[in-house]
């Protein structure tokens, strides 16, 4: 890989993704700053190309551009266009210094550390490195991971589920009387005395 | 010029706070959740800079941390986007600024 | 054997690496690294746009013959000119754009829907060592690609500020999210069986052992048909643009050039995952041994000509399904048999690989066996869902054969006939 390749790309997609973040900042409307978000994953995943990644690259546009974003696309459609606000808090400028003096930071240290560079020219290949290595040495790991997928998966669920009323409907008894605020109680208790109760709940 | 390690450390540095930043100064709770998930990218990014020119016995070990690192954040935001909705369900809203009592 | 001269026309990577090696003995290196860049985008846009304006032609044909009517056949010699007047037609039309609509996004989405199309171009092996970039995660590529898809499609229905554009848009998201597993676990198949992720290597695998993949595995073959058809959003899963049902989806708002951009990319996508099934599955370029008498593109083009057929043909065949029943069919019939298939898959690379058994007894005994467990495999899982057939007419009656009562229509209060004894 050519090294004005790799500047090339490098400048590009740098300014590319650190714009895209920017512009989440500044926008208003809640559905651009996702799609921003979303080209700012995909610069992020070239940036990782010229880094020889390419199964990382490929899974990042995957999994973050595709699935997550996705994911929040949703979500952002679920709230109403009320809710669509991109509204700053009184953080705005505290945030600003807190996070220029972390990058600071972090900048000064990774420009003045003297590194010990390998000498080998980046990856050819990473496929059948990484899948040897999740294979053997970080096979548990591996395990661990689809447990806590399963485990997100079933919480996410658990979470947004709400128990239909019409579930738990006695027979004969009309739907209006059931109060509006019943989430969550699933059984048939609850509803088994269920007076109209007026003064409950806002 | 050429590319070196420090400059994708340094564009990583920028890209952690500028995420810091939008979770720090934004209301809308899924725009925080953006900024972390920004934050998770950058690090990433980091990773790859160092495992590509650090040398080390398993330089693929950065690669296998990069993809942990993406499967688990992609269970959190799963479950943090449901934690929205379901917060908008019962409070109305998902701005953080008027989220801060625990009775409504 | 293929010769490497420059005019060996049987594959064009000859002409291209004469042409390259030619300029790299006169010129510094980065004129021969950016004329072979120019070449490969060129390649790409010329096929796209010569394909484009042909599949227009063919599929409004195709359709008709299938429909028992003759199609276009007004412009020019049996039609062939129709595409042109389709895009002069469009092009001097009004593109209106609605006065709340998200101007950016509404702008931006045809011209963003062909980015999809052009990257799978540049990975498939249009012949040998004939592919732009040949990447070696190509299949997790293609993967990433088609998850990206819908994005666009969701923002060009959003941005129109429509509430059936709106509609669509969610279907799609919902249809594509669905639809993606069973394609990535037919996929997991083939990646299995070659042992590569390439798609050169795929196909050359498949050389190699003197045998097609769709024999090989027929069952991942058919998911992978299934799902890329409703990825891309052709009948029958095309409940995205359901003239029906929805006006017409999220296309509602766009007319003039916008809409034609999005037929033609819904064209240009369907012929590319044509091409896809050809590579996977029908071999790519190569055909037993013609490629060294035949060019291996043509080969190639004609293979992927077939693939997208297979498209057209389900199209004019089969009725829109609906949008639960899609969804139905991916989670609860695609998606096991394809895990099913992939687990067999594995433990017979394995066994073929402990018993070192040479290819001339272990690929024919094991296309007879993924025959037999595809067949036994959806003949079981339809039992055990069960799902019954439909009973089908044998063949058209009259109404009035059957004795049903000559109805007219009549004003409401007014009495009811009797019928006729």
């Amino acid at each position: 890989m050519s090294d004005a390749g790799v500047a090339i790309g490098f400048w590009g997609l740098g300014a590319l993704a650190v714009g895209a973040a920017l512009g989440i900042l500044v926008t208003q409307n809640l559905l651009h700053a996702v799609l921003l978000l979303i080209l700012s994953f995909i610069a992020i995943a070239g940036l990782f190309l010229t880094l020889t990644a390419d199964f990382v690259a490929v899974a990042q546009v995957l999994i973050y551009a595709g699935a997550v974003g996705v994911l929040v696309l949703f979500t952002v459609m679920l709230t109403p266009s009320s809710a669509r606000v991109n509204a700053d808090t009184v953080f705005f400028g505290p945030g600003f210094i807190i996070g220029g003096l972390i990058a600071a930071g972090m900048a000064v240290v990774a420009f003045k550390t003297p590194w010990s560079i390998a000498d080998r020219g980046g990856f050819t290949t990473t496929v059948g490195l990484i899948g040897d290595a999740l294979t053997n040495r970080w096979a548990l790991p591996f395990e661990l991971a689809s447990i806590l997928l399963i485990a997100a998966m079933v919480g996410a669920i658990v979470l947004v589920r709400s128990a239909a009323p019409v579930d738990n409907l006695e027979a004969d008894q009309p739907v209006a009387d059931i109060p509006f605020d019943q989430t969550g109680e699933a059984d048939g208790r609850a509803l088994a005395t269920a007076a109209p109760r007026g003064g409950e709940g806002h | 010029m050429s590319v070196g390690l420090e400059h994708y450390l340094g564009l990583s540095a920028v890209l952690f706070g500028i995420g810091l930043w939008i979770a720090l100064a934004k209301r809308n709770a899924i725009i925080i959740l953006m900024g972390i998930e920004l934050m998770l990218s950058s690090v990433n990014l980091m990773l790859l800079a160092f495992s590509r020119y650090i040398r080390s016995e398993t330089p693929i070990a950065g690669h296998i941390f990069v993809i942990f690192i993406l499967t688990v954040a992609a269970a959190e935001a799963s479950v943090a986007l449901a934690l929205a909705v379901s917060v908008y369900r019962t409070r109305g809203t998902v701005d953080i600024d008027q989220i801060d009592l625990l009775k409504s | 054997m293929i010769l490497a001269n420059w005019w060996d026309l049987r594959t064009l990577a000859n002409p291209v690496n004469g042409l390259l090696g030619w300029l790299e003995e006169r010129f510094p290196d980065w004129v021969a690294y950016i004329v072979s860049g120019l070449i490969g985008a060129a390649a790409i846009g010329l096929f796209l746009g010569v394909a484009m304006l042909l599949l227009i032609w063919v599929e409004r044909r195709v359709v008709a013959r299938i429909q028992i009517r003759q199609g276009p056949n007004r412009v020019g010699p049996g039609g062939i000119l129709q595409p042109v007047a389709d895009a002069l037609k469009l092009m001097q039309k009004e593109s209106l754009t609605p006065r709340e609509c998200d101007r950016w996004l509404f702008w931006l989405a045809p011209a963003l829907l062909f980015i999809p199309t052009v990257l799978i171009l540049g990975v498939l092996p249009f012949g040998e060592r004939m592919s732009v970039a040949d990447l070696n995660v190509g299949v997790l590529f293609i993967i990433a690609i088609g998850s990206v898809m819908p994005l666009v499609v969701f923002s060009a229905g959003w941005s129109s500020s429509n509430k059936y554009s709106t509609l669509g848009a969610m279907r799609v998201m919902a249809l594509v999210i669905s639809y993606e597993l069973p394609a990535v676990i037919a996929l997991l198949s083939v990646v299995i069986l070659t042992g590569s992720m390439q798609l050169g290597q795929i196909v050359q695998w498949q050389a190699d052992h003197w045998m097609i993949s769709a024999l090989l595995l027929p069952l991942p073959f058919i998911i992978y048909t299934i799902s890329v058809l409703a990825e891309v959003g052709r009948s029958p899963a095309d409940v995205t643009e359901a003239e029906s049902e929805l006006g017409a989806g999220y296309l509602t708002e766009y007319s003039g050039m916008k809409w034609g951009l999005f037929y033609a990319a819904e064209l240009g996508n369907a012929l590319v995952f044509g091409g896809l099934i050809a590579t996977f599955f029908w071999g790519g370029w190569w055909l037993f041994g013609a490629e060294n008498v035949i060019p291996s593109w043509l080969i190639f083009m004609v293979k992927m000509l077939a693939g997208y057929w297979l498209f057209v043909w389900a199209r004019g065949t089969l009725p829109r399904l609906r949008i639960d029943q899609l969804l139905q069919f991916s989670w609860k019939f695609l998606i096991p048999l394809g895990l099913i298939f992939a687990v067999i898959v594995a433990t017979e690379v394995v066994i073929w690989e402990e018993a070192g058994a040479s290819s001339w007894i272990a690929i024919p005994a094991m296309v007879v066996v993924n025959v037999l467990l595809s067949v036994a495999l959806v003949v079981g899982l339809v039992r055990i869902l069960g799902f019954e057939s439909v009973q089908q007419p044998r063949r058209a009656h009259l109404t009035t054969d059957i004795g049903i009562v000559n109805r007219t229509t009549r004003p409401p209060g007014a009495a009811e006939p009797v019928a006729a004894p």
